[in-house]
C-alpha cells in the first residue's frame, strides 16, 4: 500500500501544452509515492497521452514544473527521461519482434569485451532482468515467437532493468486476455513490491479498482480529481471522466420514435474472440440505436461485427428475417448497412480525392464497375449533399483532405446516404467536430429516421447518446449489461449503468483479484 | 501559373528541351520525309522505338496507383517473346524449288498464347499480392528471376529466330503511314484512358491506392481489383514482347526486355504518378516512357561513347526527380522568400 515516504517520487505541477491553437493540456498534475500504483483515466481526448508525451521527454511543456524525487527535471528526449530512470511501455509493443529476447531487453547497451558483443554476459544480464519479474523466458528464442502478451512483460523487462524509479504503463491491457492480464497484474505487484511507482493507464475500470491505489481523473487536458480508490465510487469515477455530476439537472431528451418502429436486422450471440463477448442486438427501421460504454468497452467493436469490417466467430445476424453472411463490407453494403468509422482520417476519408470523388465512392463500389456513373451525374449527386448537408468547401472538386473535419465528416456521410441505406452505423460521428456541426449532423440523423431509416448511433458523450436515440444498449468491458429505452433514462441513470452498480462492482472485483 | 500546376507540366517541359537541344545539334532532328507510303524522321525512329517501354509504363503506371510495384515485366517480356517464337517459329519447306516457312502454329492461335501467357504471369503476381498477402515487390521479385529460367526452357536455352513475315508487321510494319506498334500504343492508351474515365476502374484504384482501409469499407472488393490490375500489367508486358521480337525477328530468353521494369518505374515516376499510390497520370506515363528513350536516342546519335549513356540518362532522370520534388520546391520557395 502507499508507502510511508515523505517525498513522492514524481510530482506534476501546473503543466501547460498547448499545439497550434490547441490546448492539450491546462494546469496539469499529479503526484506518484514510492511503491504504489497510480491509474491515470479520462475519455479519449482527455490528455493523458499527452501527459505522458510531456513526462517522458517526447513534447516539452510549455509551463510548469515536473519534479523527480524532489529534483527538478526538463527532459528533452525520451532517452533522457529514461535515463533520469522513468521508465515507459507503450500500448503497442514498440520492441523488434526479429530479434531475441536477450537482444531486446538489452538494445543500446549490450556488454562488450574487447569491442566484441559479449555473448554470454548478455545471456546472463537479460536473465538477471527477468529474474525479479519471475517470468520463465529463453533469452535466446527470437521474441517475435511469444505471445504479445509476453512481449509486453519483456519490453517491461527491459524498462525496469535501466533501474527504473517509476514505470508508465500505457494501456498495456487493451489487447490482453483475461489470462494474459492477470500475469501483468502479477508482475505489476512484484515490481510494487520493490518500491517501484507504477503509473497505470487504463480505460477499464475493473482494472483500475483491482490494482490502482489510487486514481488521476483528466477531462479536456485538466486533472479533474485525484483520489484513492477505495473512497472513490465507480459512480464518482465515471461522472468524473464523463463531466456530469448527478447533481446537474437532467437534460429531458429522450423520445418516442415518430413511426412505429419495424423490425429490420436481428443479432444473436454475435461476438468476437478477444474484442466482443457474444451479444444479442435488435435494431429496428425507423428507430435509433444508442450503444453506450467508454471508450473500450466494446461499442465500436460491435459496430464492426454488424458491417462485415470484422468477421464474428459466433453468433448470428438476420436480415428481414433471413440469415445474413457478412464476410466483407461489401456485403454489408449490398444488403443497405451502411457504415461511417470513428477514425475518419485512417478509415473514413481518401485524402488526396475530391470531395465528389469520395462522395460517391461506396454508391459506385455498390453500382459496380461498368454501370459507372457519369461525370454529370456524379457532380450533381455531390452538389446536392454539398448542399444538403451544408458540407463547406470551395467545391465539389476540392481535394477532401483539405476540409476541416467536420465538413470531412458530412462528405463520409453523405457518401453512405447516396447508397440509400437502411442501416446506418455512426461511429462517434461528432468527435471532433465544433458545436454547430454537432447539432446539424445530430438534426439530420433525426430526421433519416423518421423517414425509416435505421440507425445505430454511437457516441462518448452521454447526452448526445441519450437525445438521440430512442433505445440504449449499455455495453461495459466488452459485454452487453443493458437495454432500455432512452424514455426511461436520465444521464444520472445511464451513468450508473455505465459504471456498474457498486455491488455489481465489487463482485466483479473479488473475481479479478 | 495553372499550367505549372499540372502534373504533366514538368515532364512535358523536359521533354520539349530535350528535343529542341536535339533539333539545336542537329538539324535534321525535325526533318519528317515521305518515302514509299511510309513517315520517316528522326522523331517517327524514337516514338517507334519508344513504342515497348510506353506499353509496359502504361501497364505499370495502374499497378503503381494501387501502391504496388511489379519487377517482373520484364521476365514477363521475354515469356511472351518466346511463347510466339516458339509457336510461330515451325521449319523452312522447300515449295516448287523455294525455301517458304510454315508457322507450325497459326499466327492469330500463336499471339493469343503468348498474351495469355503473360497475363497469367500477372495473374499469378496479382495472387501473390492480393490473396497471399506478399509484397509486391517480394511477389514479382520471384517471377523476375524464375521468368527468365521460363523463357528459356521455352526456348531450349536458345535464341529462336522466326521466318513468318506476317509476325514483323507488329513491330516493323505500317499502317497509315505510322508505325504499327504506335498504333498499338494509341489504343491501349484509348482502352485505359476509357476504362480510367468511363468506368468506375479509375475511382477504385485511385482510392485503394490513396487509402487502402477506407476503399475497402466502402464496399470495395481490393482484392479482385489488386489480381485484375497485375494481371493487366502482364499482358501489357505480354504485348510488349511481341512488338521487341516481331522487331528484331526473333526471341531471346535471356535478354528479351533486360531491365525494361527499371525504365517501366522510371517512366511512371518521371509522369508525375507518385509511388506512394493514389492518383496516376497514363499521359505522364507516355511522356516519360518518351523522355528515357529520346535521351538514349540522342546520347547515341551525338556519338556519345555508349559507357557514358548510362551516366548521363541517370543525372537527367535526377534532375527531373528533384525538379518534381515538394520538398526542394518548398525549400526554393523559402530561400526565395528569405532573400
Amino acid at each position: 500500500m502507499m508507502s510511508t515516504a515523505t517525498e513522492p517520487v514524481l510530482e506534476l505541477i501546473g503543466i501547460g501544452k498547448s499545439f497550434v491553437g490547441v490546448t492539450a493540456l491546462q494546469d496539469a498534475r499529479l503526484r506518484l509515492w514510492p511503491g504504489e500504483v497510480h491509474a491515470l483515466m479520462g475519455q479519449n481526448g482527455a490528455g493523458k497521452s499527452t501527459l505522458i508525451k510531456v513526462l517522458t521527454g517526447v513534447h516539452p511543456a510549455d509551463s510548469g514544473t515536473m519534479r523527480l524525487a524532489g529534483r527538478e527535471i526538463r527532459p528533452e528526449s525520451p532517452q533522457a527521461a529514461q535515463a533520469l530512470g522513468i521508465a515507459t511501455v507503450y500500448q503497442e509493443v514498440n520492441l523488434c519482434p526479429n530479434l531475441s529476447v536477450a537482444e531486446n531487453i538489452l538494445a543500446g547497451r549490450m556488454p562488450r569485451r574487447w569491442g566484441w558483443i559479449d555473448w554470454r554476459a548478455v545471456r546472463r544480464l537479460a536473465l538477471a532482468s527477468l529474474e525479479p519479474l519471475q517470468i520463465e523466458l529463453d533469452p535466446d528464442r527470437t521474441l517475435g515467437e511469444y505471445p504479445v502478451a509476453v512481449q509486453q512483460m519483456v519490453a517491461i523487462a527491459r524498462a525496469v532493468s535501466q533501474d527504473a524509479r517509476l514505470l508508465i504503463l500505457d494501456e498495456p491491457t487493451s489487447s490482453l486476455d483475461e489470462a494474459e492480464t492477470e500475469r501483468l497484474f502479477t508482475v505489476m505487484r512484484r515490481l510494487k513490491a520493490r518500491g517501484v511507482a507504477i503509473l497505470f493507464v487504463t480505460h477499464f475500470l475493473e482494472q483500475a479498482y483491482a490494482m490502482a491505489d489510487r486514481i488521476t481523473v483528466m477531462r479536456n487536458g485538466r486533472v479533474v480529481g485525484e483520489h484513492p480508490s477505495a473512497e472513490l465510487s465507480r459512480l464518482q469515477l465515471v461522472s468524473l471522466m464523463v463531466g456530469r455530476t448527478l447533481a446537474a439537472a437532467d437534460l429531458a431528451g429522450a423520445h418516442a420514435p415518430t413511426a412505429q418502429p419495424r423490425a429490420l436486422m436481428q443479432a444473436r450471440g454475435l461476438g468476437r474472440r478477444g474484442s466482443l463477448q457474444p451479444l444479442d442486438l435488435a435494431i429496428n427501421s425507423g428507430e435509433v440505436l444508442g450503444l453506450a460504454g467508454l471508450l473500450g468497452s466494446g461499442r465500436t467493436e460491435a459496430a464492426r461485427l454488424l458491417f462485415g469490417a470484422d468477421r464474428a466467430d459466433s453468433g448470428e445476424i438476420r436480415l428481414d428475417d433471413a440469415p445474413l453472411r457478412l464476410h466483407s463490407p461489401r456485403d454489408a453494403l449490398n444488403a443497405g448497412i451502411a457504415f461511417c468509422p470513428e477514425e475518419r482520417k485512417t478509415e473514413g476519408i481518401v485524402a488526396e480525392l475530391s470531395v465528389r470523388e469520395n462522395i460517391v465512392l461506396a454508391l459506385q463500389a455498390r453500382r459496380g464497375v461498368f454501370r459507372h456513373l457519369g461525370a454529370r451525374e456524379q457532380r450533381e449527386l455531390a452538389e446536392r449533399y454539398i448542399a444538403a448537408l451544408g458540407i463547406k468547401t470551395a467545391d465539389a472538386e476540392t481535394p477532401i483532405g483539405q476540409l476541416s473535419g467536420g465538413n470531412q465528416q458530412k462528405a463520409i456521410i453523405a457518401r453512405w446516404l447516396a447508397t440509400q441505406p437502411r442501416l446506418l452505423i455512426l461511429d462517434e460521428p461528432t468527435r471532433g467536430i465544433d458545436v454547430a456541426a454537432k447539432q446539424e449532423i445530430m438534426e439530420r440523423v433525426l430526421a433519416l429516421c423518421s423517414e425509416g431509416l435505421a440507425i445505430v448511433f454511437i457516441s462518448a458523450e452521454l447526452e448526445e447518446v441519450l437525445h438521440t436515440s430512442h433505445r440504449i444498449v449499455v455495453l461495459r468491458d466488452r459485454r452487453k449489461v443493458d437495454e432500455l429505452p432512452a424514455q426511461t433514462l436520465d444521464e444520472a441513470g445511464l451513468l450508473r449503468i455505465i459504471a456498474g452498480h457498486d455491488t455489481v462492482g465489487a463482485a466483479t472485483e473479488e473475481r479479478a483479484t | 501559373m495553372k499550367l505549372t500546376k499540372s502534373a504533366q507540366f514538368w515532364p512535358a517541359l523536359v521533354l520539349v528541351l530535350l528535343l529542341v537541344a536535339n533539333g539545336v545539334l542537329n538539324p535534321q532532328f525535325f526533318a519528317l520525309t515521305w518515302r514509299d507510303g511510309h513517315l520517316y524522321g528522326a522523331l517517327i525512329d524514337i516514338l517507334n522505338r519508344a513504342a515497348p517501354l510506353m506499353t509496359v509504363a502504361l501497364g505499370m503506371t495502374v499497378v503503381i496507383a494501387t501502391r504496388g510495384i511489379d519487377i517482373s515485366v520484364g521476365a514477363v517480356v521475354a515469356i511472351a517473346a518466346a511463347v510466339a517464337a516458339s509457336l510461330i517459329g515451325g521449319k523452312l519447306v522447300i515449295v516448287d524449288g523455294q525455301q517458304v516457312h510454315a508457322p507450325s502454329v497459326a499466327m492469330p492461335l500463336a499471339l493469343l498464347a503468348a498474351l495469355a501467357a503473360a497475363a497469367l504471369c500477372g495473374l499469378f503476381n496479382g495472387v501473390l499480392v492480393a490473396s497471399v498477402g506478399i509484397q509486391p515487390i517480394i511477389a514479382t521479385l520471384i517471377l523476375m528471376v524464375a521468368g527468365r529460367g521460363i523463357a528459356q526452357l521455352i526456348t531450349g536455352g536458345q535464341i529462336i529466330t522466326i521466318y513468318h513475315p506476317p509476325f514483323f508487321f507488329i513491330g516493323a510494319g505500317h499502317l497509315l503511314g505510322l508505325p504499327f506498334a504506335l498504333w498499338l500504343v494509341a489504343a491501349l492508351l484509348a482502352l485505359m484512358a476509357w476504362l480510367k474515365h468511363r468506368t468506375a476502374l479509375g475511382l477504385f484504384i485511385q482510392a485503394s491506392g490513396g487509402n487502402p482501409v477506407a476503399a475497402r469499407l466502402s464496399g470495395i472488393n481490393a482484392r479482385g481489383l489488386l489480381i485484375a490490375v497485375y494481371a493487366f500489367c502482364g499482358l501489357t508486358a505480354g504485348i510488349a514482347g511481341l512488338m521487341i521480337s516481331s522487331n528484331v525477328k526473333s526471341a531471346d530468353g535471356n535478354n528479351a526486355g533486360q531491365l525494361l521494369e527499371l525504365d517501366a518505374i522510371l517512366a511512371v515516376t518521371l509522369g508525375g504518378t507518385s509511388l506512394l499510390g493514389g492518383r496516376f497520370s497514363l499521359r505522364g506515363s507516355v511522356l516519360g516512357a518518351l523522355i528515357i528513350q529520346t535521351l538514349t536516342t540522342s546520347i547515341y546519335s551525338l556519338g556519345v561513347p555508349p559507357e557514358v549513356n548510362l551516366v548521363v540518362k541517370a543525372v537527367v532522370v535526377f534532375a527531373v526527380c528533384l525538379v518534381q520534388s515538394p520538398e526542394l520546391r518548398g525549400w526554393l520557395t523559402k530561400r526565395r522568400a528569405a532573400s
